[in-house]
């Protein structure tokens, strides 16, 4: 890293440049005052503010004061409705219509009990993986709800919710989970790793923190577009991480180069207080997440994730921000409590109290707060929530059932996409597979696999 | 060609076997070698206890400890959670915290600050959840575990062990599912190991704690559960496995098996076919240590059988298997009555399918038909 950065810091033109910051010149406009201050004040024996090029309004002080973050107050948390479900602000209001909210709540009851189906069927060894979102349903499905289905999404891997709200339907869940024939993934990744291009949602990734630069990569790609096509309507990028995933220098490099290059990307922190079993006061030191984003000069807030219209409030805003100005990164740290295990593999009690859990559970949740929510305002009650419980329930279960029947994926799938052309090599290997396959029809049953022996023809018939 | 051959640490192992001189550099206090083996060698079944290799890992660590207060262990998990795959058990209650250290999930940041103990003089033992995380800690474990010392003029050793899961699991698709034997293998300044029985993991373990140089130990999570018998002088806690020794876990005459990790126990069912079979016996050698490679057991054991199968569980290009049957046509191509033929695993991203994933990796049945094969049998 640093060898390359060196011919540059040598190079002789620019040192023979007399200003101090030289860089300016080649600068964007767009970079702002702070930089054209630095042009136009000249270096003066008599100034009152520094004009080192790496920190620019910074006035000189004698006061030997380090900073000390522990005394400071810490972040607020944004919220619009209380525990009891009321809107505190009465002006600004939920900023949600009735049927809106009514969806959400669909969403995050389905939600919730696909999770308890599913993760009961891992525990019975019908499919090998499952993560839950319990706790954290506010969090994927407000935010996502706040966004135009046109925006690029990087998820992590507990934004069930994301897909949910933005039309994936229990069908697709069903096909991912159990990799059957209609998995767009073709049953080549561990469950829960969805993906959809037409909702515009790219393939979970099993490394973690991989998805932030990329959605920097993306917001910057994005803004570029809005610029070229302004009859279109602008887009921004959306990234998931967990609080554990920003110890990841990926998320460092993230915001960083998001920060550098204003990029119109959104990332959404869902600080749940694990990291699997590590809790947060072993994952970092600080304010939080929030405190990160103030590091690298990006807008930052706080957000109760339990409150399901603070965080469409919240998102809806940095939306707002994210394509004022040209285009800028925005950050969301959401707070929620991991009801949930980690994952299928774990089992938290472990390491924290089940009471803790019933404590949480009790105390606060997004369904429970929304749902007080609309009780207060009498469009829903005991008996439309059976109902709904019962109805999705079934809804669930019958894409279960469906799902489990339905075939297995093409068998040609096992060989193409390693490349995008089928090589030479590989079409030995298909002709080798094909000839198996119909000289001995009795030992090899294709009869569960979608298209049968005629997969591998198609395969073969594909332009090399 | 010369050139190459001075350069190879292979020829200098095999010109040393003829001059009788030890081509073992012992790495650690050599006062501890000496016993362990002999005692090894002569182990009464009278005091041979059962012990699977996740316990024998933890003994070597825990021994360890007690005896270097150097010693420390940090990694994902480790501390709190007895370690992902329960490794580490107990390790936090018996040496506290200070020396048991959960690691923030920040393989790059904590593969370096392992780093940074070594070269401070501690003796870290670092936990990758698995090695396919450790691709995040890759320049850390590369640029600066192995090549420091070279690169400080010798004045910063860097004693310090990776240690963690390595190849393919069950049902966890392509990114994690990789075997980086050949990866780590392919680097001057590591020494890379990697055990298959509890005696294994405890001697090789403990050997790459006291090695002075960066040890990669790839250990593998099918293996954690399985029980072997320990010995007697394997119980102990002077017990060390030398870096650089392969061991015959099988002899034979008909055909040399070179194989390593979990491949060992399937080579050694294999061993077992061909002799039901076909009446061939078979010779299995588990590497134990792939960097330095034991090109001399290996070469003797073809000099005995004319006849080489490498099996392991990474790509094939490049691999393990391509470096060992090089080496054995560079210096046993007399000796081979046949071309000599490896098992791998596939050359494709791991699938997820259940079906497929076995498919990729060497079976024992692949490995009993492709010795048939080979031997024309």
């Amino acid at each position: 890293m640093s060898l390359r950065s060196m011919p540059r810091r040598l190079n002789p033109r620019a040192l023979r440049r007399p200003s101090l910051c030289h860089y300016v010149s080649q600068a964007n406009p767009r970079l702002g005052l702070a930089w054209q201050s630095c042009r136009n004040v000249a270096s003066t024996p008599t100034a009152e503010k520094v004009l080192f090029p790496g920190a620019l309004n910074s006035e000189f002080t004698n006061n030997l004061e380090f900073l000390r973050p522990s005394t400071n107050k810490a972040i607020s948390t944004f919220r619009v409705l209380n525990q009891y479900g009321q809107v505190i602000d009465q002006e600004r209001g939920a900023d949600t219509t009735d049927e809106e909210a009514l969806e959400l709540y669909k969403h995050m009851v389905c939600l919730n009990i696909m999770d308890l189906i599913m993760f009961e069927a891992q525990r019975q060894g019908r499919l090998s993986f499952y993560m839950v979102s319990t706790g954290e349903e506010g969090i994927s499905v407000g935010s996502a709800s706040a966004l135009n289905p046109t925006d690029t999404v990087f998820c992590q891997y507990r934004e069930a919710g994301v897909f949910m709200q933005r039309g994936f339907t229990l069908d697709q869940f069903m096909a991912q989970l159990f990799s059957n024939c209609e998995d767009s993934g073709r049953g080549r990744n561990m469950p829960i790793h969805f993906g959809s291009r037409e909702l515009n949602i790219r393939t979970v990734s099993s490394t973690l923190a991989t998805q932030l630069p990329h959605a920097a990569g993306a917001a910057y790609a994005l803004k570029l577009k809005n610029q070229q096509n302004p009859d279109v309507e602008p887009r921004v990028a959306v990234t998931y991480f967990g609080e554990g995933a920003a110890s990841e220098g990926d998320f460092h490099a993230a915001l960083n180069i998001a920060s550098t290059r204003q990029a119109p990307c959104i990332f959404i922190c869902r600080n749940n207080g694990y990291a699997i079993s590590t809790p947060t006061s072993d994952q970092y030191r600080g304010d939080g997440i929030a405190s990160r984003g103030a590091g690298y000069g990006i807008d930052t807030l706080r957000v109760d994730g339990n409150d399901i219209f603070a965080v469409r409030t919240a998102t809806k805003e940095a939306r707002r921000l994210a394509l004022s100005d040209g285009g800028k990164p925005v950050l969301i740290e959401m707070m929620a409590y991991r009801v949930g295990h980690h994952s299928t593999s774990d089992d938290s009690y472990a390491y924290r109290q089940k009471v803790e859990v019933e404590d949480w559970k009790r105390r606060d949740n997004p369904i429970t707060r929304l749902r007080k929510w609309m009780e207060d305002r009498g469009i829903w009650n005991e008996d439309k929530e059976r109902k709904l419980r019962s109805k999705l329930r079934k809804d669930v279960l019958g894409a279960f059932d469906r799902a489990e029947k339905k075939k297995k994926p093409k068998i040609r799938h096992a060989f193409d996409d390693v490349w995008e052309n089928v090589t030479e090599e590989q079409r030995a290997h298909v002709e080798e597979l094909k000839d198996i396959l119909t000289r001995y029809p009795k030992e090899y049953d294709l009869s569960q696999y979608e298209g049968g022996i005629e997969s591998l023809d198609e395969l073969l018939q594909k332009k090399q | 060609m010369a050139a190459s051959k001075l350069l190879r640490p292979a020829s200098r192992l095999l010109s040393a076997s003829r001059s009788a001189a030890p081509a073992f550099r012992p790495a650690f206090r050599p006062a501890v070698i000496t016993p362990s083996i002999v005692a090894r060698r002569y182990a009464s079944d009278g005091g041979v206890k059962e012990m699977t290799v996740r316990e024998a890992l933890n003994e070597a660590m825990a021994e360890e400890m007690e005896a270097n207060e150097k010693v420390f262990v940090l990694g994902e998990e480790v501390a709190q959670y007895n370690g992902a795959y329960k490794v580490t058990k107990g390790l936090l209650d018996r040496f506290g915290e200070k020396r048991v250290i959960d690691s923030p999930i920040t393989e790059s940041g904590f593969a370096g600050l392992c780093v940074g103990a070594a070269l401070a003089g501690l003796h870290p033992v670092c936990e990758f959840m698995t090695f396919n995380f450790a691709m995040q800690a890759i320049d850390q474990i590369i640029n600066s575990g192995a090549k420091t010392h070279y690169m400080s003029g010798g004045i910063q050793p860097c004693n310090i062990t990776f240690r963690g899961p390595n190849g393919f699991a069950a049902g966890v698709a392509a990114q994690h599912s990789q075997d980086y034997s050949a990866w780590y293998g392919s680097i001057p300044g590591l020494k890379v190991v990697s055990p298959y029985s509890a005696e294994d993991a405890k001697g090789l373990l403990k050997a790459a704690i006291r090695d002075p140089n960066p040890v990669v130990v790839l250990e593998n999570e099918l293996l954690y559960g399985l029980s072997f018998p320990m010995s007697e002088a394997a119980q102990k806690d002077d017990f060390v496995i030398p870096i650089g020794k392969a061991k015959i876990e099988r002899p034979g005459k008909d055909l040399t098996i070179v194989t390593l990790s979990r491949c060992v126990g399937q080579s050694l069912v294999a061993a077992e076919q061909l002799k039901k079979q076909y009446g061939v016996e078979a010779e299995v050698i588990n590497l134990r240590s792939i960097k330095p490679l034991d090109i001399e057991a290996i070469v003797k054991s073809i000099k005995k059988t004319g006849n080489l199968l490498v099996v392991e569980s990474g790509y094939p290009s490049f691999g393990v298997a391509s470096e060992i049957i090089t080496l054995a046509c560079e210096y046993a191509f007399d000796y081979l009555d046949s071309p000599p033929a490896r098992v791998t695993g596939a050359e494709v991203p791991t699938p997820y399918a259940q079906k497929l994933e076995e498919m990729s990796f060497p079976t024992e049945q692949l490995i009993t038909s492709y010795a048939a094969k080979l031997l024309r049998v």
